[in-house]
């Protein structure tokens, strides 16, 4: 673990895995909502916890030491999992099948057969980033982006899978689409997919 | 209900208060007043709270007419306002009778005026905030000639001040910088490059970032890094080498390193810097 000053009121943490990341993010956002840290933002990512709008930068290594030699981590706040349906009709299936050595159906029960989680949020408002795929099975971003790639498209780049909230261009593989509505602003909390959610995809004709 | 009617809007006039933070671990921009200070000045001057909406009219050049008598003020970028044809005072309270036209005129330095009106733009918010988010489309449409904007009840009195005085924004900015939290993936001589350097802001500059030109800052470390947290002011260097710094719709997570990150201060003169304008950086505290 490594903590790196990010101006004067943020730090970023830096860890070794997604793992790391989910035990971070569920012991500062505790952490926050017991009291004994201030922060306007807690912003996971890939490998890193953003802590911003912090009085006391300096006191947050001292927060996590003392959080991890408390009690671990409980299951008792674990959410439901989240099902999206989903049309496996996508532009690149073709293409991610042979990627992965398999035929449309090979992808699609490799898909609705991995159970994923919310590693981060970013790219849009409700743009999750889905970790949970065997590395086996991580693929390249196209080479060319789409100029438009329509929302509720499901897709996958690099280790993720992911659903665009809203119309946007993209460069990542596109296997199918869902009727899901991923950032609706009359729901609290607005997006479907919050980190640290588990998700399965369940295939609809 | 008192309304703002938009005789003429100006080539980019947003609805804008301090923005929606508290949302960026689901993807969602904070954005908000990228001068903060004079949109706080001049809801004070309205006799609003801090954080109530009013207009960001970048570049000036915009005609509003109230259906109401209401209090207006006007700060930010330097520009001749007149209310019923008469010449009216930026930086002050202005009464303003029921019809009466109201000119924004060009700005003369700095690029966005701000207008504050008594009882706020009362558009209605979302996710707690009436900022347009250009990065990410949430909040209001841009403001369009012919739009009617309502105004929000009065909660207190104008301030009885004589003029809040401001200084006009600068042609060169010193900025304070911290490094971090991706210094180490440049070379020593890339920090002694952005530190001694003069860069130029860029005509591509937005509400998302100011793009800067100048010496190329070259990385130590070559890899790619993996998307981040993203906080306001972070000085990001793409694959090009030219700095880029974050201001109020910057995206919440980002894929380049961060080599350091503008003192929170100093973001408001970045808000007001116009293309051409001459930065250069140096070490905070």
């Amino acid at each position: 673990m490594r903590i790196r000053r990010a101006g004067p009121s943020a730090v970023l943490l830096e860890v070794a895995d997604t793992a790391a990341v989910f035990a971070a993010y569920d012991l500062l956002t505790a952490a926050r909502a017991e009291g004994t840290l201030r922060a306007s933002e807690i912003v996971p990512a890939a490998r890193t916890v953003l802590i911003d709008g912090v009085a006391e930068p300096d006191r947050i290594a001292a927060l996590l030491e003392t959080g991890r030699s408390a009690a671990p981590p409980s299951a008792a706040g674990s959410p439901p999992t989240i099902e999206i349906p989903v049309r496996y009709d996508g532009e690149d299936l073709d293409d991610v099948a042979r990627l992965w050595d398999t035929d449309r159906a090979g992808v699609v029960a490799v898909h609705t057969g991995t159970e994923f989680r919310v590693a981060f949020c970013g790219f849009a408002p409700g743009f999750a980033y889905l970790t949970g795929l065997d590395p086996r099975h991580h693929v390249p971003r196209r080479a060319s982006p789409r100029t438009r790639v329509p929302a509720g498209t499901v897709a996958l780049a690099g280790p993720y899978s992911g659903v665009y909230p809203v119309a946007s261009p993209g460069g990542w593989q596109c296997v199918g689409r869902t009727a899901a509505i991923l950032f609706d602003l009359d729901r609290d909390p607005p997006a479907l997919l919050s980190p640290g959610a588990t998700v399965r995809f369940v295939e609809v004709q | 209900m008192s309304e703002l009617e938009v005789v003429r809007a100006g080539v980019r006039t947003t609805v804008q208060d301090l923005g929606r933070p508290g949302f960026a671990h689901l993807g969602v921009p904070r954005s908000g007043a990228a001068d903060a200070g004079a949109l706080r000045l001049a809801n004070r001057l309205a006799g609003n709270p801090p954080g109530a909406a009013g207009l960001e009219i970048l570049l000036g050049g915009a005609r509003l007419r109230a259906t109401r008598a209401l209090t207006l003020a006007v700060t930010g970028a330097p520009c001749v306002v007149t209310v019923g044809g008469r010449p009216a005072d930026p930086g002050l309270p202005l009464a303003v009778p029921a019809g009466a036209l109201v000119t924004i005129g060009p700005v003369t330095a700095g690029l966005r005026v701000y207008l504050a009106a008594g009882g706020g733009i009362a558009v209605p918010p979302v996710l707690g905030s009436r900022s347009t988010d250009t990065l990410s489309g949430l909040g209001p449409d841009q403001v369009r000639d012919g739009d009617v904007l309502p105004i929000g009840p009065v909660t207190a009195r104008p301030p009885g001040v004589d003029l809040a005085p401001y200084p006009p924004p600068a042609g060169e900015l010193r900025l304070r910088v911290w490094l971090g939290p991706r210094a180490d993936w440049f070379t020593p001589s890339a920090l002694a490059t952005l530190f001694t350097a003069a860069y130029r802001v860029s005509p591509e500059t937005d509400r998302v970032g100011a793009r800067l030109t100048g010496p190329a800052l070259t990385r130590a470390i070559d890899g790619e890094l993996p998307s981040e947290g993203l906080v306001l002011g972070a000085i990001q260097v793409p694959a090009d080498g030219q700095p880029l710094i974050f201001l109020a719709d910057h995206p919440t997570t980002g894929g380049y390193p961060v080599a350091g990150v503008v003192d929170p201060a100093d973001i408001d003169l970045l808000g007001q810097a116009r293309p051409g304008t001459v930065i250069s950086f140096v070490a905070a505290a």
